[in-house]
């Protein structure tokens, strides 16, 4: 009964599924043929905005690229920058029979990739950092700390693990990552949390895999590899201002390439495969700047705009401006005319925008150095409506307790939000002392499903789906015994403890301005990364903080001190043994008594005969 | 005294006892637990492979058309004679080449097909009579008045795997044995060309070989064409260094269906192939190239090719989706302010197809497009590449990276061009048997070397699965061998490619990589707290013992004198 309701509101949350799109494989192979339909792409992306933007708009083409950079000033005094970089591709990767081998826009490794293990979805980031949603609140795109792969595979695939190992370590080559260490440790199939994002009902949960990684540390070596897959690499365009030592000296940073296949147009007459990349950086320019409340695009990235990337159809430049609609607390300079409003994640916002693909933009510098200066201290900022953290507790090395504390800010509104939670198998959890609690009163959860785990095998999976109670703290507790692993079992630093991933909280937030449900209407690309089904309510994914647990740990001397021990004491105890059987035994004569030797003595003396 | 003599006699077999308890027991339970899985290889069977004793064998059709024989010399006809010719190439290597040619005269529909106009149709016809096996060579003796061919052709090679050669009337007064004998030579010299010459076999075995029994220039033909593998991935790019100045378009579907993919069909027995494309944007050259004044041209130079890849290949990518060589064909259309660009040979002449190829990596081509637009063209200039020029290019480099060489005909030959596949029958008959017998080469080399270094590392594990894929390795090669000793050309590849694939999978196995190792200085210092004080009183009383009976035996020989 609870599984028949989550599973409808997993469907009601997550898949974006038109009616008319119910077989996309065969639309797309009628699609292909036909030059009308092709031309749909071109022309919706050019988009109304950005009349006769760059050269793919004027020939149509099966594939198109769209760049965008969001830029949106924090409360913290943090600075959050957003690329989105979309490639648009009228192919299908899983046609059988016909292969697809010649590239354009696309990277031709990701196809590959695509096509050789029937990927019909595939999520991967690698994130340095935690985003702090108390402060920043909710990020465009978000992704735990370190790295994580969401992918789901084509209801085709025969061998779902075996494809998905050798994904990993060909996707662990692709993005220079320690993907490789995904085995079935520490890989789930979560029943309701990861619905495919893109087109296609798929529920069947067989063909989902989902892994983090929290350990995983990103770098710069992960990031050219990802720059690589752009079309215009980061030669040109919006791409020039990724310079890894800024990049990297940051916060937060967070790349990300989501694939999926979309609708190709309004109608959603047909498919086109969606590759999407994303980075997010977050940068302290406060504390890192004298205090001083001011940013540039060339103090953050050391570099200005110059071009837009000549194969993108839009290339646009949007700053948050919501919080100065009169100019009282920011110069934003040059100053633009053009404004945009986009509901984001339940919210109402201001954008100004330069296109860069217009030659005025750039003014007479020929060179595009956004500056922001502030003129007075900027308000509160709103509590983010569901934020989550996460903590272990509990003394000693033997048992522990994990409390995950979820928060709804909303005054007056219940909604239930679906926690996921992967444990791996050396914590064993006490599923019987999982207690669900918000306002000191017991909040049965509707729905569970647990995965118990198998030593070395595969980790614990719990999903959950709770309500919150309005304005309330949901605290959800599980007791869990550590195990004693293997001397070979342990990491190189054991004493610096095991991670454990982040809890993935999914939940359908109520929305305080109507959505917009058009999901093929013009609209930013930071905007429509999450399909949203209903206009009163938003997507969001909230991740908890990675668990850092300490393991019993053994000196690793002890096992050749053991050895050297108990061969002493066999040795002792055989040299003892081996004494009493070999040596040869004699009947001594029995001495006589003391008290007989000392009358003897005296006999002696007084010269009368010995006894 | 008997008393302790008795003690002293138990004492002596209770230390009898524990060394025989020790020794009997303890060492090989020790050695059995510490010992590592090494699963059983044919090890013997290797050794054999080792030495590698090829025979080639080639069947040899010789037809005797009308008017070239004289009536009773036909009578003696068919008649079949064999040829053998024996190298012994390094005491490792043995090559025979076993030549079975049988004499016949033509049938009715062969002189038929004989009587056609022009050589070609002779060729199309006599294809569609029969069917000749793969490897096998036909050659159609006709008489020198025939008009087939022109006055100063002495041969004809045909698309398929027959010849067509010219001889004299023969006079009746010669027997049959003479009339062969002249004919043989010249029989030689077409199925050299048509099917191995030695020349090929050595450079196809130069990896075991000394370099200086092979000639320079099939070393070089070798050491270009790509080495044998089961697969190949071409990949053609597109490098557009100034998406801003041009938009580029080029069909490369329609191109490789068109031009690559007959060739590659027609390769199909050799290796299987998979063609794909991609564009590659602000991709430049590693080197800038120089502006020439006398040709208001930028120049490359032969010398500075050398460094033009490697920048290039960052961008390329590797293949995700599997492991086999890649072979590289880049299209560079030059920046607009770099345009044109033409490259110089060592010479200093511009080179007409402005290409150039890189020994077993692919090849490079410069299309420019800077006479396509005028000065007041608006930026982008769409430009669709011709893709037949570009094609040509690469069509011959593939041929070069594949090792199909353009033979040297003899004085007096003349080869049919190959038609739309790009390949005749017997070209592909070349190719195969010298792939067939680097395949046996590479595999054979693979396996020893691996027995070797698994009898030589006595601590790797060796899983029943590696000594499956070496034993199927060996049975492959095997049959290859025996294959090409039977003439069945494309068995012989077959099993050559099994043999490969199987050894090549046992040599890089996963499993052979974690060796237990632990070195001995080690371990035994490990041991020592158990194995000193346990074998010190033991080796102690046996000593003890030995020393008494030596006594005893002394005292004895003592009481007797």
């Amino acid at each position: 009964m609870a599984a028949v309701g989550v599973f409808a509101l997993a469907a009601l949350v997550l898949s974006c599924k038109c009616d008319s799109v119910e077989k996309p494989s065969d639309a797309t192979g009628a699609g292909t043929g036909s030059e009308a339909e092709r031309s749909g792409p071109a022309a919706a992306s050019a988009g109304s905005e950005a009349p006769g933007g760059g050269a793919g708009a004027a020939v149509s083409l099966p594939d198109s690229c769209e760049e965008e950079l969001l830029i949106r000033p924090l409360h913290s005094g943090d600075i959050y920058a957003s690329f989105q970089f979309r490639t648009l591709w009228d192919t299908d990767f899983l046609h059988q029979g016909k292969k697809v081998s010649h590239y354009r826009l696309f990277p031709k490794s990701l196809g590959q990739v695509l096509s050789k293990f029937s990927v019909r979805e595939l999520h991967i980031s690698f994130t340095q950092g935690y985003w702090r949603t108390m402060q920043w609140g909710q990020p465009i795109v978000p992704s735990p700390p370190g790295a994580e792969l969401w992918v789901w595979f084509h209801n085709t695939v025969a061998d779902v693990d075996g494809n998905w190992k050798e994904l990993t370590n060909v996707l662990s080559g692709i993005f220079c990552a320690s993907l490789n260490f995904i085995d079935s440790t520490n890989t789930v199939q979560p029943s309701a949390s990861f619905k495919p994002l893109g087109l296609g009902n798929a529920t069947d949960h067989r063909f989902l895999r989902y892994a983090t990684l929290p350990r995983e540390i990103v770098c710069t070596e992960n990031l050219t590899p990802w720059k690589k897959l752009l079309p215009c690499g980061s030669k040109a365009g919006l791409a020039v201002l990724m310079k890894s030592e800024k990049l990297f000296h940051s916060s937060f940073h967070s790349q990300a390439v989501h694939i999926r296949p979309v609708c190709k147009d309004w109608q959603c007459s047909s498919t086109a495969w969606e590759l999407r990349q994303t980075l997010n950086v977050v940068f302290d320019l406060y504390t890192s700047g004298q205090g001083k409340k001011e940013w540039s695009l060339f103090k953050m990235f050391s570099r200005t705009l110059t071009e837009a990337c000549p194969l993108a159809s839009s290339s646009k430049v949007y700053v948050d401006v919501t919080d100065n609609p009169e100019g009282e607390l920011f110069d934003l300079s040059p100053a633009t005319s053009v404004l945009n409003t986009a509901v984001v994640l339940g919210d109402r916002r201001t954008y100004s925008v330069y296109d860069l693909t217009q030659k005025e933009t750039f003014g007479q510098l020929r060179s595009l150095n956004l500056v922001l200066r502030w003129k007075g201290e900027s308000g509160d900022m709103l509590r983010p409506l569901l934020h989550a953290e996460r903590y272990v507790a509990g003394f000693g090395l033997q048992t522990g307790e994990i409390h995950t504390l979820i928060y709804n800010n909303h005054p007056y509104r219940a909604f239930p939000v679906l926690l996921l939670d992967s444990v791996p198998w050396y914590l064993r959890l006490y599923i019987h002392t999982l207690t669900v609690t918000s306002k000191t009163r017991e909040n049965k959860p509707s729905y569970i499903h647990y995965q118990p785990s198998k030593d070395r095998l595969r980790p614990h999976l719990l999903e959950m789906l709770v309500q919150l109670p309005p304005h309330s703290v949901t605290e959800v507790t599980v007791q869990f015994e550590r195990a004693l692993l293997k001397w070979t079992e342990y990491t190189p630093d054991p004493n610096h403890g095991f991670y454990v991933g982040s809890s993935v909280i999914s939940a359908l937030v109520p929305s305080v301005v109507a959505m917009d449900t058009n999901n093929t209407q013009e609209r930013p690309l930071f905007s429509s990364f999450f399909p949203t089904k209903e206009e009163s309510s938003y997507f969001v994914r909230v991740y908890t903080e990675p668990l850092l647990v300490n393991l019993p740990t053994p000196d690793f001397s002890m096992p050749y001190n053991v050895i050297c021990l108990t061969c002493t004491v066999v040795a002792v105890g055989y040299g003892s043994f081996y004494n009493l059987l070999t040596r040869t035994f004699q009947v001594e004569e029995p001495s006589q008594p003391l008290a007989k030797r000392l009358a003897n003595v005296i006999r002696r003396i007084r010269g009368v005969p010995l006894l | 005294m008997a008393a302790i003599e008795t003690e002293k006699q138990r004492g002596r077999y209770a230390a009898l006892a524990i060394a025989a308890v020790v020794i009997v027991l303890g060492i090989p339970l020790w050695w059995k637990t510490t010992e590592t899985y090494r699963a059983w290889l044919p090890f013997s069977q290797i050794n054999e492979l080792d030495s590698l004793q090829l025979q080639l064998s080639v069947e040899v059709e010789v037809v005797l058309s009308r008017g070239t024989l004289s009536p009773e010399q036909q009578k003696k006809v068919p008649l079949s004679q064999t040829r053998e010719q024996e190298h012994q190439i390094d005491a490792k290597t043995v090559l025979r080449y076993r030549y079975e040619t049988k004499y016949r005269t033509a049938t009715i529909m062969e002189e038929d097909a004989l009587n056609q106009p022009s050589a070609q149709e002779a060729d199309l016809s006599l294809h569609m009579l029969s069917e000749s096996a793969c490897g096998s060579v036909v050659v159609y003796i006709i008489p020198e008045t025939s008009t087939l061919l022109p006055a100063d052709v002495k041969v004809y090679v045909g698309q398929r795997r027959t010849a067509l050669l010219r001889a004299a009337l023969f006079e009746g007064t010669a027997g049959l044995k003479e009339v062969l004998s002249t004919l043989e030579p010249q029989v030689k010299q077409v199925v050299d060309t048509m099917s191995f010459s030695h020349q090929d076999i050595l450079a196809a075995l130069s990896d075991r070989i000394r370099v200086g029994q092979v000639s320079k220039e099939s070393l070089a033909d070798s050491m270009r064409a790509i080495k044998s593998s089961p697969g190949y991935e071409i990949t053609f790019s597109l490098l557009n260094p100034d998406p801003k100045s041009h938009s580029l378009h080029w069909d490369i579907e329609g191109a490789v269906n068109s031009y690559i993919q007959p060739l590659l069909d027609k390769l199909n027995p050799i290796a299987n192939f998979s063609v794909d494309s991609q564009i590659l944007y602000y991709a430049v050259l590693g080197v800038n190239p120089r502006f020439d004044n006398s040709v208001s041209a930028y120049t490359l130079n032969a010398d500075s090719l050398a460094h033009v890849i490697n920048p290039v290949e960052a961008r390329l990518g590797s293949n995700a989706a599997s492991s086999n060589p890649v072979l590289n064909f880049l299209l560079y259309v030059p920046d607009a302010q770099h345009s044109p660009l033409f490259i110089r040979d060592h010479s200093k002449r511009e080179i007409p197809s402005n290409a150039f190829h890189s020994p077993r990596w692919g090849g490079i081509m410069v299309y420019n497009v800077n006479d396509m637009y005028g000065p007041e063209a608006e930026f982008p200039v769409d430009i669709n590449i011709s893709m037949s020029k570009v094609m040509g290019v690469f069509l011959a480099q593939l041929r070069l990276m594949l090792g199909v060489q353009k033979t040297q005909p003899p004085p007096g030959f003349v080869l049919q061009s190959a038609g739309s596949e790009g390949l005749a029958d017997w070209e592909l008959d070349r190719l195969m048997w010298s792939r067939s017998v680097e395949n046996i080469a590479t595999a054979s080399t693979t396996i020893t070397s691996l027995a070797q270094l698994l009898d030589q590392i006595s601590n790797i594990v060796i899983n029943d699965n590696i000594a499956q894929q070496v034993s199927s390795a060996v049975t492959s090669l095997q049959a290859a061998v025996a294959e090409l000793e039977a003439g069945n050309l494309a068995f012989a590849l077959q099993y050559s490619r099994e043999a490969i694939l199987a050894s090549e999978r046992a040599f890089f196995d996963p499993s052979l990589l974690h060796l237990l190792y632990f070195p001995d200085d080690q371990k035994f210092a490990i041991y020592i707290p158990l194995f000193l004080p346990m074998c010190v009183p033991i080796v102690l009383s046996l000593l003890k013992i030995a020393n008494e009976i030596r006594q005893r035996r002394a005292d004895k020989l003592a009481k007797k004198d």
